[in-house]
């Protein structure tokens, strides 16, 4: 008891800004390393030269001591795929958080609950049909949104009994509806696979980052940021929503806006993640769960923190998936199911201790 | 700060009224009680009040303020609510529950300050639990938790306190504490009260209910009589002033007692 005193203490006296260095650094290094592993490995010092090199300044003094086949690797290849593996993981795992705090369980995931199937459905219907081609090129993230938000409207709204959400309906209505929706992909995908190119029934079910490129990173980046900068501006509210509808009324919030914010921003972050990741499961599980254990469950911490450890994870599950196999490649989302089917179980078994 | 409730009723569904024009007034620094049975719409009441429930008609008042008009989180620094649902489902220490308290005081870029801090600590020792400080709320016990969802309340410094039997799951020493402290701090309360003879002991007013009709009001010597205890809860007293209080004491008596007493 008294250890476990003694671990709080120290933790809530925990520098924020030490750790946020802490897990730049870390990230750092991840991307790095990353980058060098691969079918064809480039040693981290290449790759440290070769995006120095990309830097003005350091043009000039740098020697040029690799190959135009390793400049090409990292610059075209894998710097892309690791950068987006970045932000995909903090996405989904900033997603859970979001999902976590509306249905005020810690077993939310945009995986778990169908979220990713619906958004995956709308993502090929659209690409099939060409229904939000007026969209531009966002027609894509756009339709994978929508499917999300459907989602977890549905998923939601049947699994909420009397302001309370009902955790075994919730994740009943969640399966289900990964069920409904990962068959219509199928179906469209078996249907018409030549119109979709790329993107077969397996890269939207199992997720990928092998088709990254630098035009695919700017839109989930800057959605990325600007989610994450709402939800902090919100901490307070999402603290005091963990209480429930009722309590966090009571304490000034105004729940039913906040739930629909929330439900806004789950589905942007998901929306946009998976239609150029497609689905990437139990992230949004796992990351934000890790970082309560490690700084608790304040949501001012919770939010940077689970952000970086989530791109963290996958930069490193892809690099495994990369890796496994080769060279042949392991599709990411099969690594994570296999990592994190047991976390959840897992998590439910503890869970009901409280 | 005052409060006015004006004819209000409720009903989940059309046909049971759950609440049957009830009216009532809390004035100035007084402590006022509900009490009746189980299911007679106390809680009900106090949440048509904190506006959980909206009622079907009538208006509640706050300073002469509408409260159904007021922006919620200015109701927030004007009425603290201790509810009976107080889980979270998340790993959080005392210390930032009772913080919780705190935010409607900010706005959304504000960070706490050591004042805030300070208003955290000094609730926590009111409750007398400033040693939990960094406990996991999850871990600790039915009491302690009520006791720090008091400290949350008394952290946002309202004048005005909703409480639902907020001593519910307390023994007696922290029963007796909670009504203490908030009788001290020179707030003005209403609170829905179990325990008949806690409510003699500090309520300056009691409103009796029974299936969401007010049966009666007035100063506990007033409302707790043999006879409407009686008819309210169908129960045999025997009451008397006691001697060291000055206040209402009720015995409650077997069946047996009744009898032959009769």
């Amino acid at each position: 008891m008294s250890e476990r005193t003694h671990f709080q203490k120290s933790r809530d006296r925990l520098n924020m800004k030490l750790v946020i260095t802490l897990l730049i650094f870390v990230s750092a290094i991840s991307i790095l390393l990353a980058i060098g592993i691969g079918p064809v490995s480039v040693p981290p010092k290449i790759v440290a030269a070769i995006l120095g090199d990309r830097i003005p300044i350091l043009t000039a003094i740098l020697p040029k001591e690799w190959t135009e086949l390793d400049a090409h690797i990292v610059m075209q290849l894998r710097l892309p795929r690791v950068l987006l593996g970045m932000i995909v993981g903090a996405s989904l795992s900033v997603t859970g958080v979001a999902m976590q705090a509306l249905v005020r369980n810690p077993l939310a995931d945009p995986f778990i609950l169908g979220v990713s199937s619906g958004a995956s459905a709308t993502a090929t219907l659209g690409m099939l049909f060409g229904v939000f081609h007026f969209f531009g090129r966002y027609s894509l993230a756009i339709s994978a949104f929508l499917g999300a938000a459907i989602t977890i409207i549905i998923v939601y709204s049947i699994s909420r009994v009397r302001g309370r959400i009902n955790i075994t309906q919730l994740l009943l209505t969640g399966v289900v509806t990964a069920m409904i929706m990962d068959a219509i992909t199928k179906i469209i995908t078996l249907h018409a696979p030549n119109a979709l190119g790329l993107h077969n029934a397996a890269f939207w079910m199992s997720g990928s980052l092998a088709g990254a490129k630098w035009g695919y990173l700017q839109l989930p980046f800057i959605v990325m940021l600007v989610c994450i900068i709402v939800l902090m501006i919100n901490y307070r509210s999402l603290n005091a929503l963990l209480f429930g509808e009722e309590t966090a009324g009571t304490l000034g919030i105004n729940v039913n806006r906040m739930q629909k914010l929330l439900i806004l921003i789950a589905s942007l972050l998901a929306g946009v993640t998976i239609a150029v990741s497609g689905a990437i499961g139990f992230v949004g599980l796992i990351a934000p769960h890790i970082t309560r254990l490690l700084i608790g469950s304040d949501h001012r911490r919770v939010l940077p923190v689970s952000a970086f450890l989530g791109g963290i994870l996958v930069v490193w599950t892809d690099v495994v998936a990369r890796i496994i196999v080769a060279p042949e490649e392991l599709p990411i989302g099969l690594l994570t199911a296999i990592i994190g089917g047991p976390f959840f179980i897992w998590l439910l078994k503890r869970n009901t201790r409280f | 700060m005052h409060l006015r409730v004006e004819n209000i009723s409720f009903s989940y569904q059309e046909e049971k009224k759950i609440l049957d024009n009830i009216n009532l007034h809390v004035e100035k620094g007084e402590l006022v009680g509900i009490i009746g049975p189980n299911g007679s719409g106390k809680s009900t009441i106090l949440k048509n009040i904190y506006r959980v429930l909206k009622p079907d008609e009538g208006a509640v008042f706050l300073d002469d303020e509408a409260v159904y008009q007021m922006h919620v989180k200015k109701a927030a620094t004007k009425l603290g609510v201790v509810g009976q649902e107080n889980s979270i489902p998340f790993d959080f220490t005392v210390g930032d529950i009772v913080a919780m308290g705190r935010g409607p005081h900010k706005g959304l870029l504000e960070s706490d300050t050591e004042e805030d801090q300070r208003i955290v600590m000094n609730a926590l020792k009111q409750v007398d639990l400033e040693h939990l400080i960094y406990q996991d709320y999850r871990q600790l016990s039915g009491g302690e938790k009520q006791r720090v969802i008091i400290a949350r309340v008394l952290a946002q410094q309202t004048d005005f306190l909703i409480l639902d039997e907020p001593t519910n799951h307390l023994d007696i020493h922290h029963q007796l504490q909670i009504f203490d402290l908030v009788k001290n701090i020179g707030v003005t309360v209403l609170a829905a009260i179990h325990d008949l003879n806690l409510a003699a002991l500090y309520c300056d007013r009691i409103y009796l209910l029974k299936d969401g009709k007010l049966v009666t009001a007035g100063t506990p010597e007033t409302v707790l009589t043999e006879k409407n205890i009686g008819d309210v809860f169908g129960i045999h007293t025997d009451i008397m002033i006691h001697p060291i209080t000055k206040k209402v004491s009720i015995t409650y008596l077997p069946e047996s007692l009744a009898e032959t007493e009769e």
